[in-house]
């Protein structure tokens, strides 16, 4: 049991380090890597509680599809290179504030509720519980209809981000676009 | 472990997010801020999953991940078109979305 408490407080410590990473740091890049070390964090905590298949989807598709891409956006606009304008006084502190604010009600809902009442270390499972093999079941019997409405929102976001990103010909501002296009994009990541 | 630890570490990955979300003005650094509080939900939908040593919270779970692949992409693909127009990427000086 106390290897489980070790392995809980390894994990909760790099996520919490690595959310404040993504935060405090000040350049983009180093947030992507930040959130990297986050995933892997969760990854551990997701184990712990018997969930190997998102365990495993979280490190292929968070951790390798979707900051590689984020990634390479940040390496193609670059980072914070341009000078922000100015600031409107006292706005930064009140998002502060309110931040603070949501944390301390949330961990009040949850200590105060019935949750605590409960005090469970979690069902007991049998050991194919998590294994793609239960998830696989569930998707395929009874969440068939999410799990097709998923994969049309997938088609639909690709398309979209294609169309968003597309060079738009005949455009006034087309001239710059070719020359954005060519210029090497990697000097903005410091 | 207790499940209650679980759920006061995905409020306190919340509250980290939103802190983000709020004062940060990059909407590279906005959408990794959106990830963390999306993931905060995920990790309490499987917390609440192995408590009642049940699966549906992991589609659930699994379902939360889908759409945040889905938010990246279009959020990403609305960055890369502001740099292309050469418009200064900062949310403070984007009031509008029309191309």
């Amino acid at each position: 049991m106390w290897f489980e408490q070790v392995m809980f407080f390894v994990g909760a410590i790099g996520a919490l380090a690595g959310a404040a990473g993504v935060v405090l740091l000040r350049n983009p890049f180093y947030s992507v890597l930040a959130l990297v070390g986050h995933l892997f964090s969760l990854a551990l905590l997701f184990l712990l509680l018997r969930a190997q298949f998102l365990a495993a989807a979280q490190l292929i598709v968070y951790a390798g599809a979707v900051m590689v891409l984020y990634v390479f956006v940040v390496a193609y606009v670059g980072g914070t290179d341009q000078p922000l304008g100015p600031e409107v006084a006292g706005l930064r502190k009140l998002g502060a504030l309110f931040a603070v604010a949501v944390g301390a009600e949330l961990c009040v809902a949850i200590i105060g509720s019935g949750l605590s009442k409960l005090d469970t270390h979690g069902a007991k499972v049998d050991a194919g519980f998590g294994t793609p093999a239960q998830i696989g079941q569930l998707l395929l019997n009874r969440f068939l209809i999410p799990f097709e409405i998923a994969s049309y929102l997938l088609l639909i976001a690709a398309v979209g981000a294609l169309v968003l990103a597309r060079r738009r010909r005949g455009h006034p501002d087309a001239g710059a676009i070719e020359q954005i296009g060519h210029a090497p994009p990697l000097e903005g990541v410091r | 472990m207790n499940v209650n630890w679980y759920l006061v570490l995905s409020a306190f990955i919340f509250a980290i997010g939103a802190a983000g979300v709020m004062t940060r003005r990059n909407p590279l650094v906005i959408l990794l801020c959106l990830e963390l509080m999306l993931n905060a939900g995920n990790l309490a939908l499987i917390a609440f999953s192995r408590m009642w040593g049940n699966g549906d919270g992991q589609v659930f779970a699994l379902v939360v991940m889908v759409v945040a692949a889905c938010e990246v992409v279009v959020g990403l693909g609305v960055i890369v078109a502001m740099y292309r127009r050469r418009l200064n990427i900062d949310v403070d000086e984007l009031s509008e979305l029309r191309g």
